[in-house]
C-alpha cells in the first residue's frame, strides 16, 4: 500500500515536471518563450493546468456508450500504472520483486490497448474511433521489435527479474543473492582478460557488456516512441486530420486521467530503457585505480545514501531519455501510415531478429 | 478466500458474456474473465502461465476479437446483436457436457488422491519463479510437441496470408 502511494506521488511529480518541460523545450526549439506568467519562469503552469482540468465539468456525450466511456480512462491508467509495480527504483526499493518482471511488464502494457479500443468505441465519434484504431494497430505492431530487443537483453542477462538485471550492471553485482561469484569482463568476454567487476560504472552497463545491445537499445527506443504515440509516430492523434485522436470527446477529470496515462507511458518506457540498457540505478562513473568514483557515487546499500544515489541516477538517466523524446517531437515530421508499417515490419523487425541471434552467440562467448 | 473472489468474478463475467445480446459487451466481459482466470493461476503458483495468459489472450486474441467486432458491426447503422438459435440442441448438449464433467470429477475423488495429500504447500521451494523449470522441460522432455506446435502456428500464419492476398488474374 505504501509502495502504491509513493509510486503514485513520484509519478505525479515527474509528469507535472515533464508537462512543463515539454512546453518549455517546444518553445525553445521554436524560438518562443513558452509559459512565463505563473510562478518563476512559468514553472507553476502545469500545476495550474491540472487544477483547471479538475474544476471543469465532466461532460459525457449524449450519444456515447456511457458505461464504456466512463470506464475507459480508468482502465488505461490502471494498465500503465500496473507496469510500475515491477520497476526497481534503488538497490533495495522495488514495489514487487517478482521473478518474471520483464515478461509481466510486456503483458500488462497490452491491457492498455483494450482500454484504447474501449475509449474509441465508447465515444461514438468518427475521429475517436479512427484514432483508437490507428493507435492500437501501431502499438500492436511495434510491440514486436520492442519485445525482440528486450528478449536480446534477457538472453544476455539470463534473467527476467528487473532487480537482478540491475545488479548485473554495476559494482554491486556480488551483493545479489545467487550472483555472489559472478564476474563482469570488458565487453562480457573473459578472453580479453580485463575484469570490470570492481571497476563498475559505464563499463558494466548492458550496452558495454555486449556492445550489440546498443543497436537493440536504438530499436527499443524507436519502438517505444511508437508505443507511447509520440511524434514522429503520432498519426493516432494527428491534429490536422483527427482533431485529437481517441480522447477527442473527453473533458475535465477524465481528460486529466488520459493525459496522465499518456505521460506515464512515456516515463514507463524510458525507465524500462534505462534499466535494461543504461545501467539502471548504477552510477556511470567507473573506479579508476585510486579514484573510487563508482564507490563514492553509489553510497551504502540499505542506508539513506544508497537510496538517494540510486534514485538520483535512475531518475536523471530517465530524464535524459525523456528530453530526447521531447526533442525528437520537434525535430522530425510525422510518418505516413505506410512509412510507419514499412519501418516496423521491413526494417526494425528483421534487424531485431538478427540481434536476438547474435545475442545468443554473444552469450556463448561470455560463459 | 481470494480464490473465491476471483472464481466468482470469473463465473459472473463469463455468464454475462454468454447472456448479453451486445457482442461488444461480451468481448469486454471476456477481458474480465481472462483476468480473473490469470489471478487464479497466480494463486496456484503458476506465475508464468498467468502472464502468458495475459500476453496471448488479452494482448493478442481479445484485441483481435474486438477489432473484428468493431470493423464488422454497424453494417446497417445498428449494432450487431447475437440471436438465439438451436435452443433445444444447445441446452441438451450443455447439460450432457455438465453431467459428463461432473461425473468425471466425482469419480476422480480429489481429496483422496495420494500425491495431493503428500505435497508441500511450498511449491516453488526456494525458486524465484517457474520459468527455469519450464524452459528446461520444454527443451528436453517436451521438445517434440513444442516444435510441432510452432510448425502448426507457422502453417496457420502462411494460410492466413495466402487467404488474405488479392489473387490478381493476369
Amino acid at each position: 500500500m505504501l509502495a502504491f502511494l509513493l509510486t503514485l506521488m513520484l509519478l505525479l511529480g515527474i509528469v507535472i515536471v515533464l508537462a512543463y518541460a515539454e512546453r518549455k523545450v517546444a518553445a525553445f526549439m521554436q524560438d518562443r518563450l513558452g509559459p512565463t506568467e505563473a510562478g518563476p519562469y512559468g514553472s507553476l503552469q502545469s500545476v495550474l493546468d491540472v487544477l483547471k482540468l479538475l474544476q471543469k465539468e465532466d461532460i459525457v456525450p449524449a450519444a456515447a456508450d456511457k458505461k464504456l466511456f466512463k470506464l475507459a480512462p480508468i482502465l488505461i491508467f490502471a494498465a500503465v500504472f500496473a507496469g510500475f509495480a515491477v520497476i526497481p527504483f534503488t538497490p533495495e526499493l522495488i514495489p514487487t520483486g517478482i521473478g518474471i518482471g520483464v515478461f509481466y511488464l510486456l503483458a500488462i502494457i497490452s491491457l492498455d490497448v483494450v482500454g484504447l479500443l474501449m475509449a474509441g468505441w465508447g465515444s461514438n465519434n468518427k475521429y475517436a474511433m479512427l484514432g483508437a484504431m490507428r493507435s492500437v494497430a501501431q502499438i500492436v505492431s511495434y510491440e514486436i521489435p520492442a519485445g525482440l530487443a528486450i528478449l536480446s537483453v534477457v538472453m544476455i542477462c539470463q534473467s527476467l527479474d528487473f532487480q537482478e538485471i540491475s545488479y548485473q550492471q554495476g559494482i554491486l553485482l556480488n551483493r545479489f543473492p545467487g550472483l555472489e561469484f559472478e564476474k563482469n569482463w570488458l565487453f562480457g568476454i573473459e578472453a580479453l582478460g580485463i575484469n570490470t567487476t570492481n571497476i563498475g560504472g559505464i563499463t558494466t552497463w548492458n550496452i558495454f557488456r555486449a556492445p550489440l545491445l546498443l543497436v537493440a537499445f536504438l530499436i527499443y527506443f524507436i519502438a517505444s516512441l511508437a508505443e507511447s504515440n509520440r511524434a514522429p509516430f503520432d498519426i493516432p492523434e494527428a491534429e490536422s486530420e483527427l482533431v485529437a485522436g481517441f480522447h477527442v470527446e473527453y473533458s475535465g477529470f477524465r481528460f486529466a486521467v488520459l493525459f496522465l496515462a499518456e505521460y506515464s507511458m512515456m516515463v514507463l518506457v524510458s525507465l524500462v530503457a534505462v534499466i535494461l540498457f543504461l545501467g539502471s540505478w548504477n552510477t556511470p562513473l567507473p573506479n579508476l585505480t585510486t579514484l573510487k568514483f563508482a564507490d563514492w557515487t553509489t553510497g551504502t546499500v540499505g542506508a539513506l545514501s544508497g537510496i538517494l544515489w540510486g534514485g538520483f541516477w535512475l531518475l536523471s538517466k530517465t530524464f535524459v531519455l525523456l528530453f530526447l523524446q521531447l526533442q525528437i517531437r520537434w525535430t522530425y515530421p510525422r510518418l505516413r501510415v505506410d512509412q510507419l508499417m514499412h519501418l516496423c515490419w521491413k526494417v526494425l523487425t528483421p534487424i531485431a531478429l538478427g540481434i536476438v541471434l547474435l545475442a545468443g552467440i554473444w552469450r556463448l562467448l561470455m560463459v | 478466500m481470494l480464490f473465491y473472489v476471483f472464481a466468482l468474478l470469473a463465473i459472473v463475467s463469463g455468464a454475462y458474456m454468454v447472456l448479453t445480446r451486445n457482442l461488444l459487451y461480451a468481448g469486454f466481459s471476456l477481458l474480465l474473465t481472462l483476468l480473473s482466470v490469470a489471478a487464479i493461476y497466480v494463486l496456484l503458483f503458476a506465475d508464468f502461465v498467468a502472464v502468458t495468459q495475459l500476453m496471448v489472450y488479452v494482448g493478442g486474441v481479445l484485441v483481435l476479437i474486438l477489432f473484428g467486432i468493431m470493423l464488422s458491426s454497424r453494417v446497417h447503422d445498428k449494432s450487431v446483436m447475437s440471436e438465439n438459435v438451436n435452443v433445444g440442441w444447445g441446452i441438451t448438449i450443455a447439460l450432457l457436457t455438465l453431467i459428463g464433467l461432473g461425473y468425471t470429477i466425482w469419480q476422480a475423488g480429489f481429496s483422496s488422491l495420494p500425491w495431493l495429500q503428500q505435497t508441500d504447500t511450498d511449491v516453488l521451494a526456494g525458486q524465484k519463479s517457474t520459468v527455469q523449470l519450464i524452459g528446461i522441460k520444454l527443451m528436453t522432455d517436451f521438445v517434440l510437441p513444442f516444435e510441432i506446435a510452432s510448425l502448426l502456428l507457422l502453417i496457420a500464419l502462411m494460410g492466413a496470408a495466402y487467404i488474405a492476398t488479392d489473387k490478381q488474374k493476369v
